[in-house]
């Protein structure tokens, strides 16, 4: 219990674990509930659209004609955009939904952020491998070519999911139009996303407007990184950089501006 | 000590801002205990939530120099999805204490029987009550905000969450936020009248209990609801 008014950082940490560990099992029970297949859904629930995505994407050969195999291809596009997409979505609806938690002092808007974004990264993450694995296995997918690259195109996305949800869902706390307004605007990103398409396939004028998305180019990292040579990756690392950091400096502004403005 | 220094509250309304707290201070020790008389809309259960921490002041301070419970409110801070066990060990994860010695505490206090592994949602008023009011006992405060609490639920209930905070935690301290001041009148040493935004100090409980009494007298409306 915290006796001192302001807390060392240490004591600080402490709490904040505490209450990240608290919020997270209670947001997994209320996720996904304790009968059937309860935390497995986690996983599966993104598994689910993937493999979706996947027979979808096979039976219209949505790549061209390219050299790289479809369902590599669908796996890696359509796990990017769940990592970021969801982040985002789940993290607009967090304070909505958790706002009788705030009661308690140290529960604040920002853990309640956090929570819902590891949650998502991890489902994402853990559908991601476990369809890789599966796809690998049965031989519908290569083994990936550069599997540290494939991490690092995957951290990059999940950084930028993670600054857009902190953005996105504090924002909420100011207007009822912001939950309403991501939806659509989500939908719209997904063609554009880059993961239904590689930059080197799009005529130039088209390629440079596309870049201008963070997301864009962590896709292309880590289809790199999974390819190798079959493919001509266009990418920026210092641009997403740049992008993921002004988003996330912005993102805890709003969260700082937020929780001085809960309405209970 | 708990201590509140000059704390005002204002509120962005459609018609501009609202100031609904005006530079109120106190102090509050360990074993001491004050009841705030406000009408509703006072402004009560805003203050108490400045004094939990839960929101803060636009200005002015607040230093707790002991542990201060969350606002005991008749059903705030619950999850409607999560069981009254869930809860429980939501409380406790949040708070640092283990839950399983006070099981038998909380299950005894609730009476909840079965009702305890199901979902809060399910719950009747009386019933989210008591489990509101056993979580917060469960945890072991040195200061307890509670925000018209007593005066829901049965005799019975009444008489259970009199001994628990009145008697066996009659060393900590607690404030009282109600519009009944038979309430007041009933569990606390001193009393303030919160009204229009001012907390204005009573040399005595009787005294708050008069002056709230006339204020209620000129503007007899206000009291219903």
């Amino acid at each position: 219990m915290d006796i001192a008014d302001e807390p060392p950082l240490l004591q600080c940490l402490r709490i904040q674990g505490r209450v990240m560990h608290a919020l997270l099992l209670r947001e997994i029970i209320t996720r996904f509930g304790r009968e059937n297949l309860g935390v497995i859904w986690l996983v599966g629930e993104p598994m689910l659209f993937t493999s979706g995505i996947v027979t979808l994407w096979s039976m219209v050969t949505l790549h061209h004609g390219s050299a790289i195999p479809i369902v590599a291809f669908a796996v890696t596009g359509y796990s990017s955009v769940l990592l970021w997409r969801n982040c985002a979505t789940h993290a607009a609806g967090a304070i909505a939904q958790n706002k009788s938690l705030l009661f308690h002092r140290n529960v604040r808007i920002v853990d309640v952020l956090l929570t819902r974004i590891v949650v998502e990264i991890g489902g994402a993450t853990g559908s991601f491998i476990v369809l890789s694995l599966l796809f690998i296995y049965i031989g519908w997918m290569p083994m990936p070519d550069n599997l540290l690259k494939v991490l690092f195109g995957w951290t990059m996305l999940a950084w930028f999911g993670t600054s857009l949800a902190l953005l996105i869902g504090a924002a909420t706390a100011f207007s009822e139009l912001v939950p309403r307004l991501w939806n659509p605007v989500s939908y719209l990103m997904f063609p554009i996303s880059g993961a239904a398409f590689m930059v080197d396939w799009l005529p130039e004028r088209l390629q440079n407007i596309v870049l201008l998305l963070p997301m864009v180019h962590g896709v292309e990292i880590l289809r790199e990184g999974y390819f190798h040579n079959a493919v001509a990756a266009h990418y920026n690392l210092g641009y997403m950089a740049s992008c993921c950091l002004i988003l996330s400096l912005s993102g805890l502004y709003v969260v700082h501006q937020a929780s001085r403005h809960v309405d209970f | 000590m708990l201590s509140v220094e000059q704390v005002s509250k204002m509120y962005a309304t459609r018609h501009g801002l609202r100031q609904v707290l005006k530079d109120i201070t106190f102090r509050l020790e360990r074993g001491e205990n004050l009841g705030i008389l406000g009408r509703n809309g006072a402004g009560k259960s805003t203050l108490i939530r400045l004094i939990s921490g839960a929101e803060p002041p636009t200005s002015g301070r607040i230093r707790r120099g002991m542990s201060v419970s969350w606002p005991l409110a008749f059903s705030g801070a619950f999850q409607p999805h999560l069981t009254g066990l869930d809860n429980l060990k939501f409380v406790c994860r949040v708070y640092g204490v283990d839950y399983k010695p006070l099981v038998p505490f909380v299950e005894d206090f609730t009476e909840l029987g079965i009702y305890f592994r199901e979902p809060v949602m399910h719950y009747s008023h009386g019933m989210a009550t008591r489990l509101a009011f056993a979580l917060s006992m469960a945890i072991e405060f040195d200061c307890f905000l509670i925000d018209e609490a007593m005066v829901v639920g049965d005799v019975r209930f009444h008489e259970r969450c009199h001994f628990e905070l009145f008697h066996k935690r009659r060393d900590r301290a607690f404030i009282l936020v109600t519009h009944d001041a038979n309430v007041i009148k009933l569990y606390c040493k001193n009393a303030c009248v919160l009204h229009d935004g001012h907390l204005l100090p009573f040399s005595s409980v009787d005294a708050a209990y008069d002056y709230y009494g006339r204020l209620m007298a000129e503007r007899p409306e206000a009291v219903e609801q």
